[in-house]
């Protein structure tokens, strides 16, 4: 805990670059144009899987202003890679003939304007040896080492449960689609790379392109201040941003290289399908003895995806005996990667969704279900949690929701044609932290400058960072600039996982710190400091002045020790080391989520009335943009429940609803009452700052929440996301 | 309003270090206090001469329109759409490009007053039109109300799709689709958050129309 007075931290500030933001000022990576740009365009493929057998750029090539069409046939070699995440072979930018999936670029045309990129990229002829493809994870083999957790004997508790249920349960493949679509500049000069790229991890994106091109990564720079949303999908660099870099290299000119809305279905990562096998065994009194889970989820032929989408059902709920098993399903599909609550959103569902059914079996509460089955520790680990207020959560959200309002009985409740159901879920999210750094500069003027080579993909980080920097120098926020963004700026990890506030936020108050005990140190010894000699554990500072804790008339500002002292600023390097090795509690965040949803009843259209979260995060360093990313996350959920799903014709792999009409996402139309209440309290065993994170839990039990108000209205349980009105009928 | 002007077969200009940049280039012809000045702009970037030689330039077209309440006069690719012409040839990169199909509204800019989506609107349609779009919203440093209740409501997170709903939202004020949430939220349907900020967005707009009222 910080000695500072804390005045910013926990205020509802609003964000400090919000104006570059509403008036279109705010730079995203495709709105860079170096002078004398280019645009690269991609061909891509239209097979599935095989080899490309030829490629005809005859015609593309005599367009006007085409500067180059780049293959497998003339591309450079690139030094070979190794390592790297996920295992696997990673796609390379034209380094070999094979075709992965459908859609993977095979080609590129450069072209001095966009529409004549456009246009000749639609004139490369392609020709392939097409193979026939596997992309249904329903018909294909999962790979034979499946990835297995067991504690007591599940099998043997399951055969001798009083009450048993054997459920499976099917998620449909989602995409992030960020507003922003993936985009990349890239500029060489000599063999130093600068590229203005949409990441969530310029430090990673340094290292991808440096191996790509076998240089040093001191000669790569990787821009990135505005990202226009991404929820994971960016927090991979793709063949798309090397393919960029490789073009510019080729023409010897700045190259501006933007994903079409269709492209990023096929090149930027997706929440993979699964099909879940759950039993759930226990007694008549609710208590849980014994949990399977069998998931086979998709995953690509050249790259192993893997997520915590075992981890609710291993740990949420007291259960003596567990066995599970991870099943990847290798297709001939673009690998799988992260998107908001990954892993955990996938598995809250079949979780989620099992508990409110064995509650309706035993007639039980749902929550009355869930509190009798709350464990006293950690039972995959052993470890005791450091905080966790789940029951807090089920508690404020039961009021607030009006939870006492609903009738178990399904099918009960109507509002003219529409059938009422209100259904809650639990949720979970593990409480990650990195090793991060960030640098810090206080001025002559008593303005300070803090650097971290982070992002802010939307939850506000330059506004919270500025708020713990405030408070641990003593500063006004207006006093404090927060920049991210760079690589050159100290390292930070990725902007994913709900780990920023923690891991850079911690880097950002140790620096800060040790830059205030710099400047009370400098004060106490100078004598002509009206702090002289005081002890410099007295001392605070508050709006820029230092001054005795109990004789708030001692003190100076900044400006006058600095002046006096003829220093022109001070400087100090934050740090964090992340994460132990080995950690001494169990960390997780942790949500409850109310729905209530309106079924018309002849034509199974679902609609959400009104949503409740609650969340246990711990400390809030911001609550206006906490409640923005609630309310956004239940938005997604929405989504995630009810409406998205992408189409393949297995065929051939092609994604048939590869753009924003056709794969459908929440719209202003769709707004339901929202509301989020975070539980108090904070978590100094996970960080220095009492932070658990929040972008990610926040998403996790919103579709089982609203999947089990369905079955609430409905008395049909769906088992399947999204939701349907077919599924309905 | 897309009055056709005859084909400009023009040579690009030939690009050298000491020559003005594209966007420098653009500057001068519209700094002339609204006054029409031809450019010889087709579709961007100036290309190479050398790269032009012996390949038909695409067949472009000359446009004189106003946008934000500067009169521009440039030659386009008739491909071009009005959201590429702003963004990739004058400098106003607030307008979004987020599916280049209608579909999501990150591209609304006001054209003689309506929404659009500026990715479907072909630039060589739009002779004597008025476009304001994000960057013109505001006086000077006074905000317009709308961006100002964006702020107020917290209306927004990553802020790609904030240009588009800001415009549509004027747009939504000025007819009137104001009455209730409701109608605001069924006006504003065409522009997609994916961070999911619709209700402060609604708020917002409401925010605005209040005070506009």
């Amino acid at each position: 805990m910080s000695p500072q007075p804390q005045a910013a931290v926990g205020a509802a500030e609003p964000r400090v670059d919000a104006r570059l933001r509403v008036t279109g000022k705010a730079k995203y990576a495709a709105d860079n144009s170096p002078d004398g740009v280019v645009h690269a365009v991609l061909v891509e493929s239209s097979v599935g899987r095989g080899r490309v057998t030829g490629i005809d750029a005859r015609a593309a090539e005599a367009e006007a202003g085409v500067l180059k069409v780049i293959s497998h046939l003339n591309a450079p070699k690139l030094p070979p890679v190794q390592g790297g995440f996920p295992p696997g072979q990673r796609l390379r930018a034209f380094q070999d003939d094979r075709v992965r999936f459908f859609g993977q670029p095979v080609a590129v045309v450069v072209a001095t304007t966009l529409e004549s990129a456009q246009h000749a990229a639609s004139l490369v002829r392609v020709s392939y040896d097409a193979e026939s493809v596997s992309t249904d994870i329903s018909v294909a083999e999962p790979a034979d080492d499946p990835e297995t957790y067991a504690r007591g004997d599940a099998e043997a508790a399951l055969e001798s449960a009083p009450v048993r249920l054997d459920l499976t349960y099917r998620m449909a493949r989602n995409h992030h689609n960020p507003m922003e679509p993936h985009a990349t500049v890239a500029h060489w000069d000599g063999d130093r790379l600068t590229v203005w790229e949409k990441t969530q991890n310029v430090v990673g994106a340094v290292r991808t392109l440096a191996g790509e091109f076998g240089i040093p990564p001191g000669n790569v720079r990787v821009i990135s201040p505005f990202v226009g949303g991404a929820f994971g999908s960016a927090a991979r660099t793709y063949v798309h941003a090397v393919t960029a870099a490789l073009a510019a290299r080729e023409v010897k000119r700045p190259v501006k290289l933007v994903l079409t809305r269709r492209q990023l279905y096929f090149g930027v990562g997706f929440r993979p399908a699964y099909e879940y096998d759950l039993s759930l065994g226990g007694n008549r009194q609710g208590r849980l003895t014994a949990s399977a889970h069998d998931i086979r989820t998709e995953s690509s032929r050249y790259e192993r995806h893997s997520e915590h989408v075992l981890e609710p059902g291993r740990m949420l709920y007291s259960t003596p005996n567990v066995r599970q098993a991870y099943r990847h399903v290798p297709l001939d599909v673009s690998t799988p990667w992260f998107m908001r609550g990954p892993g955990y959103a996938s598995g809250a569902f079949p979780v989620e969704s099992a508990m409110d059914e064995l509650a309706h079996e035993l007639g039980l509460d749902p929550i009355e279900l869930r509190l009798r089955n709350e464990p006293a520790d950690d039972e995959s680990t052993n470890l005791p949690f450091s905080t966790r207020r789940l029951r807090d959560c089920y508690r404020a959200g039961a009021r607030e929701f009006g939870w006492h309002r609903r009738n178990p009985k399904p099918r009960s409740t109507r509002d003219g044609d529409w059938l009422i159901g209100m259904g809650m879920a639990a949720g979970v999210y593990d409480t990650q932290r990195s090793a991060a750094q960030a640098s810090v500069r206080l001025d002559a003027d008593g303005t300070a400058l803090v650097q971290s080579a982070t992002s802010d993909m939307g939850p506000g980080t330059a506004t919270s960072m500025t708020q713990v920097a405030a408070d641990a120098l003593g500063l006004t926020m207006r006093q404090v600039t927060f920049r991210l963004g760079d690589s050159l700026m100290p390292p930070a990890p990725v902007h994913a996982g709900s780990q920023t506030m923690a891991s850079v936020g911690s880097a950002v108050q140790d620096g800060c710190d040790k830059l205030r005990k710099q400047a009370i140190t400098l004060a106490v010894k100078d004598e002509d400091s009206p702090l002289y000699g005081a002890d410099a554990a007295d001392i605070v500072v508050r709006g820029g002045r230092l001054f005795v804790k109990d004789e708030p008339t001692r003190g100076e500002t900044y400006q006058r020790l600095l002046a006096r002292n003829n220093r022109t600023h001070l400087e100090a390097m934050g740090s964090y080391a992340g994460a132990p090795e080995s950690e001494k509690f169990s960390f997780y965040a942790y949500a409850a989520t109310f729905a209530e949803v309106a079924v018309d009843a002849r034509l199974g259209l679902v609609r959400v009335r009104r949503m409740v979260g609650v969340y246990d995060a711990a400390r809030i360093i911001n609550p206006r943009l906490a409640d923005s990313q609630a309310i956004g996350a239940m938005v997604g959920g929405i989504g995630h429940a009810l409406l998205e799903h992408t189409v393949t014709d297995h065929r051939d792999g092609r994604i048939v609803n590869a753009n924003l009409a056709d794969y459908l996402v929440p719209t202003h139309a769709d707004m339901p009452d929202m509301k989020a209440i975070y539980i108090e309290g904070e978590d100094y065993e996970a960080d220095p700052i009492g932070v658990k994170g929040l972008g990610e839990i926040v998403i996790v039990g919103v579709a089982p929440a609203i999947a089990n108000a369905v079955f609430n209205a409905t008395g049909r349980r769906i088992r399947e996301l999204p939701i349907t009105a077919e599924a309905l009928l | 309003m897309s009055a056709e002007h005859p084909v400009q077969a023009q040579t690009p200009p030939v690009e050298s270090p000491s020559a003005p940049t594209r966007r420098t280039f653009i500057a001068t012809t519209t700094a002339v206090g609204g006054a029409a000045v031809v450019g010889d702009l087709v579709a961007g970037s100036p290309a190479l001469a050398e790269e032009a030689d012996g390949v038909e330039a695409p067949p472009g077209s000359r446009v004189a329109l106003t946008v934000n309440g500067v009169r521009r006069t440039v030659t386009v690719d008739n491909r071009t759409s009005l959201l590429d012409l702003l963004r990739e040839h004058l400098d106003l990169t607030g307008s979004k490009k987020g599916c280049n199909a209608g579909a999501c509204g990150a591209c609304t800019v006001l054209v003689d007053g309506r929404r659009v989506n500026s990715c479907l609107t072909l630039a060589v349609r739009l002779e004597g039109a008025e476009v304001t779009t994000i960057e013109g919203l505001a006086k000077g440093d006074r905000l317009h109300p709308l961006q100002q209740a964006f702020i107020d409501q917290d209306a927004f997170q990553c802020g790609f799709c904030t240009p588009g709903q800001i415009v549509s939202g004027a747009g939504c004020i000025q007819e009137g689709h104001t009455g209730s949430p409701e109608e605001i939220r069924e006006w504003m349907s065409g522009n997609l958050c994916r961070c999911g900020c619709y209700l402060k967005i609604e708020r917002a707009v409401e925010q605005a129309a209040g005070r506009k009222g």
